[in-house]
């Protein structure tokens, strides 16, 4: 874990209006470590994905990505150098196929705007798709219509489109929401997997997979970290377990 | 490439029609069906922006007009201008000004963007209506249409309607390129989510902004033919309810099919023509706006997929019935 971050974000803040969704956060992300960041519902962890990956900018704070500012940076920018997300709420093209999906995300790297040549023709998209879904165990769906998966099937895909993208982070936006058990497993089984090359923040509510998969923890409660450890580390702080597990303080 | 043929044949078969038509149909005939494609052109162009793209612009009129105007003030006034290098110009000249209102449209989203499109179309009309740049509110006249190589003369109406038929053709076979070029996949995957597009590293702004120069280039063309058809242009082709209209030809004829727009242009001219007939509609012809807004809402109301989701929808009566029975 000495490593250094692939991303580091220092003091971020984000308001809006009278509220501060995210208070001075400050977090590093190593490659091949899965950094949870967990909080009750309004504690900030979506927006604080939304800062990372450009899509909201901080008010306050800057991100690096492997050692470059890029605060400043658009999100389509940001992706393309590296920095993947995915959505709590799956954001998959329902009438492509699984396949037509990752391509598309993976033209984002090799195409220009005007780009007119025929897209099922790309075959560096195709070849990074197919990588992908390989990847994310979905290559036997590759022909499927995305409308006929089942809920944890979209949910892989989702990861699947963002992997397609070349990203050295992966910022995961509860990936295993709605999920039944058999999904999880199936889930925390290609997270695992990803860790190698990758660095995943991963937010997350399912604290047993939370607790199984992490390798750092960090507790954010309205918009502020209270702690940031390992998972024994956190099981055993006192002000996480008055805050958010629910043990009163002795 | 049977399930191909099946699905190009009826394509095939209306563009063989077209080609035959004027050999079966009167001077009129020639002139409406001319008048149907430059609209087709017109829907296509306004189809990447609607239908592929998902931005609704209110506005599209006024490239028409742009496009009109164009023709008429480039054209030398002593003799005919060559459309080797007339259509390239207006063309450029559409583009350009799609560009300018694009960039600053393209900031704002939804209903915002409509209302820009309808705020930009209605600048531009007031710049040719209250100017003397086109003449102002009484319009300019192209006094020569513009000639063609090989001794090929536009005022001939058979010639028009090929060379209109001809720039149909290309506009629909450019469109469909465009459809399933990377950059058409993108729009599509903008039209859907633009977020996650985003997200996956796509500057959508940039893509949306060529779709819209791309749009309002093709609507030039539509208003260059126009101009040259009536040698005549007036303010009244950038008003907004030629945006409105070309709209409706979207829907009616089932908005994100390319094949749907010029079916659309198709059933709006011809009902257009068809309630304006007083040896149809007798006394009621002089309300054929009432009768044709009534036909409208019932078409739309009655196929919300527009006339190219008849079969469909069709077909989802029979295995309801099927069902049913069964």
């Amino acid at each position: 874990m000495n490593a250094a971050p692939l991303l580091r974000a220092t003091g971020i803040v984000r308001r809006f209006g009278g509220l501060t969704a995210v208070d001075g956060v400050s977090i590093d992300l190593v490659r091949g470590s899965v950094h949870a960041v967990i909080g009750t519902n309004g504690a900030g962890k979506s927006t604080l994905i939304n800062v990372l990956s450009g899509e909201q900018p901080a008010d306050a704070g800057s991100v690096e990505l492997a050692g470059v500012d890029v605060t400043r940076w658009s999100q389509p920018r940001r992706a393309r150098a590296g920095l993947g997300r995915t959505y709590q709420r799956s954001t998959v093209f329902q009438e492509f196929t699984v396949l037509e999906n990752c391509r598309l995300c993976a033209q984002a790297r090799h195409a220009r705007v005007l780009g007119f040549g025929a897209a099922a023709q790309c075959t560096a998209s195709l070849d990074d798709a197919r990588r992908a879904l390989a990847d994310t165990r979905l290559d036997a769906l590759a022909d499927r219509i995305v409308a006929t998966l089942s809920h944890g099937q979209r949910r892989q895909l989702e990861v699947a489109m963002c992997v397609a993208t070349h990203p050295q982070v992966l910022l995961l936006d509860e990936p295993l929401a709605g999920m039944g058990a058999e999904e999880s497993a199936t889930m925390l089984e290609l997270l695992a997997a990803l860790r190698d090359g990758h660095a995943i923040m991963l937010v997350e509510h399912d604290m047993d997979a939370v607790f199984r998969i992490a390798d750092r923890i960090t507790v954010m409660v309205n918009g502020a970290v209270i702690a940031s450890d390992t998972p024994a580390g956190v099981r055993a702080n006192a002000t996480v377990q008055a805050a958010y597990l629910g043990v009163d303080e002795a | 490439m049977r399930a191909g043929l099946k699905r190009h044949a009826p394509l095939a078969a209306a563009a063989l029609a077209c080609a035959l038509f004027p050999l079966v149909a009167g001077k009129f005939h020639v002139d409406l069906a001319t008048t149907i494609m430059i609209y087709a052109i017109f829907a296509l162009s306004l189809s990447l922006l609607v239908g592929e793209t998902g931005l609704v612009s209110f506005g599209h009129a006024a490239f028409l007009g742009i496009g009109a105007y164009a023709t008429v003030l480039l054209s030398p006034k002593a003799g005919a201008a060559s459309l080797a290098w007339l259509l390239p110009a207006v063309i450029a000249v559409t583009a350009l000004g799609a560009a300018l209102i694009g960039a600053l449209s393209l900031r704002t989203r939804g209903v915002y963007f409509i209302m820009v499109t309808l705020a930009f179309s209605q600048m531009a009309y007031y710049v040719f209506h209250d100017t003397a740049i086109g003449g102002g509110s009484d319009g300019i006249y192209l006094p020569f249409k513009p000639a063609l190589p090989l001794g090929l003369d536009l005022a001939k109406p058979l010639t028009f309607y090929y060379v209109t038929l001809a720039l149909l053709a290309a506009t629909f076979a450019a469109l469909a390129l465009v459809k399933r070029s990377r950059f058409g996949h993108a729009l599509a995957g903008i039209r859907v989510n633009e977020l996650r597009m985003r997200a996956a590293g796509f500057s959508t702004y940039a893509y949306k902004l060529a779709a819209f120069v791309i749009a309002g280039a093709l609507a030039g063309v539509a208003g260059m033919l126009w101009a040259a058809k009536d040698g005549f242009v007036n303010p009244e082709m950038l008003a907004w309810h030629q945006s409105g209209a070309v709209l409706l030809m979207l829907i009616l004829g089932g908005i994100g099919s390319l094949r749907g727009a010029m079916l659309g242009a198709l059933a709006f001219v011809v009902m257009k023509e068809a309630f304006q007939s007083e040896a149809l509609f007798g006394a009621l012809a002089r309300h054929w706006q009432l009768s044709l807004g009534i036909a409208i809402i019932v078409l739309v109301a009655t196929l919300p997929r527009g006339l190219m989701g008849i079969a469909a929808q069709l077909r989802r009566m029979r295995d309801t019935r099927e069902v049913a029975r069964t």
